[in-house]
């Protein structure tokens, strides 16, 4: 809590990010390189999907990503709601559109390991499928209500109070799609990344999963870096302007 | 609670005598219904199937035709700064306007269902639960969309930003309301139903407090 008090200074953060930076990328491209070799090469195929199996290492910690991202940015957004603090609202801000990449991503590699899977590129019996594709456009209202508003404050304050209102809602929607979803069900259908996953993957599965954790750090942290410069340039030239 | 009614009486009678407010909604609701079977084809059979589904998409498109104005016309005038500063809070002036914007937009589409059921060629059995549910239903819409309209107002032609915001967080009203209706020959319609009816209550009970939040941080400071 200490840390995090003394980091709401901006230009501390500046300087603790700039030290931070270098790490975190180290960090991702370790951990994603030795995960992407160990997952595609070192791991066997599946005896029933195959080689197609290995989407797995690239979809399923892009999903996690997209929901801890909403997680991260919701928090944010509570703390510059009540805390009234800046530097929350650009966390929460340079977070939306990575979470929205991650759950992009998360539905791209979905529906292409749909393909060899199911027959189709889509398949709307997969209840996990479907609450991304909800969030992703969740996601895009928050991004599209940040830029709709010209005053930082109010833009951030706003869309504040939409992230905590999606955080309240997206375990409803998650529960109303695995409802129907049951109803709905087709005769037979492999869900993502089932329920019983050989440890021979875990391993390799959970090196991704930190491994995409790091690559948001730093991707995070670099966008709120580039976006507190953007501001103080701005209130420079607004200072020479008056 | 006086000032309550004579907020409500007030957005009330906005929307019945400026712009036509209810017949507005309805008149979307009945088109936008009427279009399905010139997408999907004249088969009375396939209409029947997806008329719950159908009347469920149409009512919540129509309940956000009005929305942006909810906040937006108040603010323009300058009449929401008047009611930030009124004795009545802003969270009992955003359940006013709720209200109103149920009773002039969601009841009206109650009342409509059962003729473009009858359109649609809804099976007999489920017309009970396609009004019940729409009964149930249409005040979440109306309260969530509440939230968005008050995030939304001071954006110029905010419409579709708003449209952008709402419709997915509805999705669990569109899910249960349409499963209540279709669900009508099994089980599950019963658990739609009550499932839709603790998402409406919660969405009415807490979307004020929202509304009220997105209203206060756009008038004054």
């Amino acid at each position: 809590m200490v840390m995090i008090t003394a980091l709401a200074n901006p230009k501390r953060f500046l300087d603790f990010s700039r030290t931070v930076l270098p790490w975190t990328c180290a960090a991702a491209v370790i951990l994603l390189g030795v995960g992407l070799y160990w997952s595609l090469f070192a791991t066997p195929p599946d005896y029933q999907q195959g080689q197609s199996v290995k989407i797995m290492f690239v979809h399923v910690p892009a999903a996690w990503m997209g929901i801890f991202i909403y997680g991260v940015m919701a928090g944010a957004s509570l703390v510059g709601l009540v805390f009234r603090h800046p530097l929350a609202d650009v966390a929460a801000k340079s977070a939306a559109p990575l979470g929205a990449a991650f759950t992009a991503l998360a539905l791209l590699t979905g529906s292409l390991w749909g393909r060899p899977m199911w027959g189709t590129y889509w398949q709307w019996g997969d209840a996990r499928l479907v609450s991304e594709l909800i969030l992703l456009f969740i996601y895009l209202g928050y991004i599209a209500l940040w830029n709709a508003i010209d005053d930082p404050v109010r833009a951030a304050r706003a869309a504040a109070v939409l992230a905590l209102v999606g955080a309240a809602d997206v375990p409803v929607i998650h529960f109303s799609v695995d409802w129907w979803n049951t109803l709905h069900q087709p005769a037979s259908i492999l869900r993502l990344g089932g329920p019983t996953i050989d440890k021979s993957f875990l391993t390799p599965l959970l090196i991704m999963i930190v491994g995409y954790t790091f690559l948001f750090l730093w991707l995070w942290l670099l966008r709120m870096q580039t976006e507190i410069l953007e501001r103080r340039a701005r209130s420079l030239m607004m200072a020479r302007g008056a | 609670m006086k000032a309550f009614t004579a907020l409500l009486s007030r957005d009330m009678r906005l929307a019945f005598r400026a712009g036509g407010g209810a017949s507005l909604a309805a008149a979307f609701f009945a088109l936008v219904s009427a279009l399905v079977p010139f997408g999907v084809g004249a088969d009375l059979a396939l209409l029947g199937r997806i008329a719950g589904g159908v009347l469920w998409v149409s009512a919540a498109l129509a309940a956000l035709l009005s929305l942006d104005r909810l906040f937006q016309a108040d603010f323009e005038d300058g009449s929401l700064d008047v009611l930030a500063l009124s004795p009545l809070s802003l969270e009992a002036a955003s359940a006013a306007k709720i209200l109103a914007h149920w009773i002039t937009t969601g009841l009206p589409l109650v009342v409509l269902s059962p003729v473009l059921g009858l359109l649609l060629n809804l099976p007999p059995p489920a017309f009970g639960a396609l009004v019940g549910s729409l009964l149930i239903g249409t005040p979440a819409l109306s309260a969530v969309g509440a939230i968005g309209a008050a995030l939304t107002l001071s954006i110029r032609r905010g419409g579709l930003i708003l449209a952008l915001i709402v419709l997915p967080l509805i999705t669990p009203a569109l899910i249960f309301g349409a499963g209540a209706v279709s669900g009508v020959f099994d089980e599950t319609g019963r658990g739609a139903f009550l499932f839709l009816a603790a998402f409406s209550v919660a969405a009415v009970a807490l979307s004020p407090f929202a509304s009220a939040a997105g209203v206060r941080l756009n008038v004054g400071g």
